[in-house]
């Protein structure tokens, strides 16, 4: 789903004089050496997921300020999120942020619905039941099983030593 | 400052599910990040960690899916309080089902709607 671009790197050219071929060579070896990608990887993160939040405040803010309690606000602010991560993976633009923002991309629940369209969009061919219909939990089937699973481990907990 | 802190805290989660993609040697995928998120959210919320967050980020604390998971949790703890063990049963599903029909919904409209990609 997030695809990494490991550069393009020169061949060097056999033309070049030998101690020219020899310091192309030095610089490939450096240049294919998995450099600390971990830093970028979470300062992009941190922002593209931070400002994916920030939408998500105003948006909140937005019908908080019309009047609706906390629980339908964050509701009301889920299904509007959700609606725009399934429209920009539609058009294509939501696997840009993925791309740029890793886990950024992944954690809110735009990426929750992302996960959703992605697959089910891809085997579209494969007809509406088993392509879209089956293709749409590919992602989203599992984190319902383990947020239900767990969700009601701490219900019946809870029932039984409140 | 609400706004600070859900630029905050929502990027720190993100954070935390960059880390364990790039850094643990087992293969981490995003489908996991998503499961992980949802159960840790879960179980932070039943022992009454999640809500605090909540009430400083707003939407850096719901938006991620750890809030999915602090909405399913509350929902079976409520469920408990009005319907006993049934409620166990109701209670999660019930919290969460905008979120869930709008992903269903939405996903699929999309999917029929929109051309795939190469």
């Amino acid at each position: 789903m997030v695809n990494i671009n490991y550069g393009v790197t020169k061949m060097p050219d056999n033309s070049m004089p030998l101690i020219k071929q020899k310091q192309r060579y030095m610089e490939m070896v450096k240049e294919s050496t998995p450099k600390p990608r971990v830093l970028r990887n979470v300062f992009w993160a941190f922002v593209v997921g931070g400002l994916i939040c920030l939408v998500g405040q105003f948006i909140l803010s937005f019908f908080l300020a019309r009047g609706l309690s906390f629980n339908e606000a964050g509701a009301a602010t889920s299904t509007t999120l959700v609606f725009l991560a399934a429209f920009l993976t539609g058009i294509g633009l939501y696997d840009e942020v993925s791309r740029f923002g890793g886990a950024g991309g992944i954690v809110p629940i735009t990426g929750f619905a992302n996960s959703m369209v992605a697959p089910a969009l891809e085997y579209r061919a494969e007809g509406l039941v088993f392509g879209v219909g089956a293709r749409l939990f590919t992602i989203a089937g599992p984190v319902l099983v383990w947020g239900i699973v767990t969700a009601w481990i701490a219900g019946l907990l809870y029932y039984f030593f409140r | 400052m609400q706004f600070f802190w859900a630029f905050v805290i929502g990027g720190a989660l993100c954070v935390i599910g960059q880390l364990l993609m790039d850094l643990t040697s087992y293969k981490f995928t995003p489908a996991h990040v998503l499961v992980t998120f949802v159960s840790a959210g879960a179980i932070i919320s039943a022992i009454g960690l999640y809500q605090p967050l909540v009430n400083l980020a707003g939407a850096g604390a719901t938006v991620p899916l750890t809030g999915f998971g602090h909405l399913l949790a509350q929902g079976a703890l409520n469920g408990v309080k009005q319907h006993g063990l049934l409620g166990v049963f109701s209670g999660g599903v019930t919290a969460a089902a905008a979120g869930i029909t709008a992903a269903v919904v939405f996903g699929y409209l999309a999917a029929l709607t929109f051309r795939p990609r190469g």
